[in-house]
């Protein structure tokens, strides 16, 4: 149990490090917390590689306007709405669930802000007046990603219901609400401390970065420090012997959908407040895929039951990475999608214990 | 079954007899799409007598012809518990290959069609492999084939391709007089047969019995000694072809081919066959609750699209809401399931 929900991922490397050193005979090709971030960070390590030799200024670092730039904070700055839904979604994966709806969240929250900040004549939002607060708009907008969170946890964790199927309702009708918040159009919110918040500076970085960070933070803290952790991952292994034993696995499976709900509308903020525009068609299109991808390059098992949360932040700069090198390699950005497919393929096949064991025999079959 | 021998035991007043006919677990789900369907048409109709039409009722089949193509093919995967999300995506990569062998590269339509039919066929053979023979997650590796797909689509062309062939044009010409004045378009005619094709396939074959099957409970169909690997393979490329089949029928219908053709349609094909009656663990469904799902879908659509007031994000929404309540239904029947054993 040590080595399996140590206090922090970085804390894994180093516990198992000194496991193994005592314990030679471990099974080798089991996923352990070590290997779990060892590929992904391979992964981004030979990505970055590539790149600083293809641009050897890659790592370089500028200041410019009392603000750090280079290749690396762009990258950075580029993938935080994955890295913020990745987070979420990890833990919902962990508890063995899964949520599509994170991208029609995002153009939901969106378009709330937009709207209320803009206040359109025709909107579905005309009536609700936060006489022009910002914080009041954040906190609004915030609140209605929680209510959508809260009601696909309601659906799979109190009705019951599969939880593709319980987030894909949210997901089918979500751009359909978003539509009916911005009556069709596209808002445009031109607002100062909106726009801070995707182009903003704090502490030399971009504030998407700092926001991220204490996200990561807060998750980090919740599930390690407490036990909140532990209870996401025995409801993943085994809901009802987690009840039996007295956790609520309800509770734990809601918490773990709002809280992706809350992420999902923060990246859905800093979106909208990136192109300035609140799409209802196209803001956090298909980012739900990518979500799922960066936890599942991550190291978490998608049957759930254990979760990385740095291996999810890793994961999502692997894909935000690998697609910043292809756009500078100047690669088509459909070649980049095909390239994304041949990656989802390679990292279910290295979870995949089948075709570990496979390799295994066939790499001790050869040199006999 | 389970009560046959304490029957002998039980005082004759508590034997159930067994009423003329009850629907069964099989039929509740296809039985209250039926009803909903039937409500909505009804309901459309009221509101909007042009409804009652034959040539709406034909319009709404030939509108959604390559829904229901892709949707039928869906079905099985699903009735095996399966899902396939690349549907949509290669929709559009049919289409957009179609555009390109035909008006670009001369190639004959009859062959070009049966080139990318095969193409639908490889892919999901290649899917269905993954899926068995290294215990992938369905979800993932066809979610891959989504990507894979509609990158290829765009790589092929971006640009929106006209299709103008004398062949194609009698293709599309090509219907079958139902009444005076009303004609059943190609579209309609290939979803009809793709429809009867598949309720034989789902019901009087190996193949759909062992769908049916695995759908119930994997293991205890592998320990029948069922293909339990052949069939499964076999349903993902089945539901390659028929989402080909489907972008084939769509170019047909629309005259032109698209890369970005299809998105989102694996949502509402799935929408389809979920409302349609399908069981999300798979094992219960119809292939005739599809169709109906399909209708629901073109009904609503074109209802709202009348209506002219609510716009057309509405379908979307009232989609979303009949999904819920089919799922709550669904559970509920889960329950008595349940309960019972």
């Amino acid at each position: 149990m040590s080595t399996t929900t140590p206090a922090s991922p970085t804390e894994a490397v180093v516990t198992d490090a000194g496991g193994r050193a005592t314990q030679p005979r471990r099974a080798r090709f089991r996923l352990s917390g070590w290997t779990r971030l060892l590929w992904p960070a391979v992964a981004l390590a030979l990505i970055l590689l590539f790149n600083f030799i293809r641009t050897p200024n890659f790592f370089q670092l500028d200041v410019v306007n009392g603000q750090l730039r280079g290749y690396v904070i762009t990258i950075l700055d580029l993938g935080t709405p994955v890295m913020l839904l990745a987070l979420g979604m990890t833990l919902v994966i962990a508890t063995g669930g899964i949520d599509l709806s994170v991208g029609a969240v995002m153009a939901i929250t969106g378009a709330v802000a937009s709207v209320l900040i803009v206040r359109p004549p025709d909107s579905a939002l005309s009536a609700v007046n936060l006489g022009g607060s910002m914080t009041a708009i954040f906190a609004f907008s915030l609140g209605i990603a929680l209510l959508c969170g809260l009601w696909n946890g309601v659906l799979v964790a109190l009705v019951g219901i599969q939880p593709i199927i319980a987030t894909l309702i949210l997901m089918v009708s979500g751009r359909g609400v978003a539509q009916l918040i911005t009556a069709g159009q596209i808002v445009n919110p031109r607002d100062p401390s909106f726009a801070f918040l995707a182009g903003g500076t704090l502490f030399m970085l971009p504030f998407t970065i700092t926001l991220v960070a204490a996200m990561a933070l807060i998750a980090l803290v919740l599930t390690r420090g407490t036990a909140l952790g532990l209870f996401l991952e025995s409801v993943g292994n085994n809901p009802r012997a987690s009840r039996y034993s007295g956790v609520n696995a309800r509770l734990v499976k809601l918490l773990a959908y709002v809280f992706s709900g809350f992420c999902a509308g923060l990246a859905g903020l800093i979106a909208t407040a990136d192109i300035m525009a609140a799409d209802a068609n196209n803001t956090g299109l298909y980012l739900e895929l990518d979500a799922i991808l960066a936890v599942s390059i991550g190291g978490t098992a998608l049957t759930g039951g254990r979760f990385s949360l740095a291996g999810s932040l890793i994961g999502a700069l692997v894909i935000q990475s690998l697609t910043t090198t292809l756009l500078a390699q100047d690669v088509q950005r459909e070649v980049d999608l095909m390239i994304k497919a041949g990656v989802v393929i390679v990292v279910c096949l290295l979870q995949s214990e089948t075709f570990r064991a496979r390799l295994v025999r066939a790499v001790r079959r050869t040199p006999a | 079954m389970s009560d046959a021998p304490l029957a002998y035991y039980a005082p004759a007043s508590r034997i159930r007899r067994r009423p003329v006919w009850v629907p069964t677990r099989q039929q509740v789900p296809f039985l209250a799409t039926a009803v909903v369907c039937a409500v909505l048409y009804a309901l459309a109709g009221y509101f909007y007598p042009v409804f009652f039409s034959p040539r709406v009722v034909v319009n709404l089949l030939n509108d959604n012809a390559h829904l229901g193509i892709v949707a039928v093919g869906l079905t099985f995967v699903m009735l095996s518990g399966g899902i396939d999300l690349s549907v949509g995506s290669v929709v559009g990569c049919t289409g957009i290959a179609l555009g390109v062998l035909i008006t670009r590269h001369d190639v004959h339509p009859l062959l070009a069609i049966a080139i990318v039919l095969a193409g639908g066929v490889l892919l999901g053979t290649a899917m269905g492999s993954l899926i068995h023979f290294f215990d992938l997650p369905a979800f993932l590796v066809t979610l891959a084939g989504l990507f894979f797909c509609r990158g290829l689509a765009l790589v092929i062309s971006r640009e929106s391709i006209q299709i103008s062939h004398p062949f194609y044009d009698t293709l599309a010409g090509l219907t079958i007089p139902l009444t005076g004045r009303v004609v059943l378009p190609f579209p309609a005619i290939v979803f009809l047969l793709v429809l009867v094709v598949g309720i034989y396939v789902a019901l009087f074959t190996r193949f759909g019995r062992n769908t049916y099957a695995i759908g119930g409970s994997e293991s205890s169909a592998l320990l029948m000694g069922l293909p339990v690997g052949r069939t499964k393979i076999g349903m993902y490329a089945l539901s390659g072809f028929c989402a080909a089949l489907g972008g084939a029928v769509f170019t047909i219908y629309k005259g032109s081919g698209n890369a970005l053709d299809g998105t989102g349609m694996e949502l509402d094909a799935i929408a389809a066959v979920v409302v349609g009656g399908t069981l999300l663990v798979g094992g219960i469904g119809q292939i005739a609750g599809t169709l109906l799902g399909v209708l629901i879908f073109a009904i609503i659509g074109l209802g709202i699209m009348f209506d002219g007031r609510l716009t057309t994000w509405w379908t979307r929404i009232a989609l979303g809401l009949l999904l819920l309540a089919f799922i709550l239904l669904q559970k509920l029947l889960q329950f008595g399931k349940g309960a019972e054993d």
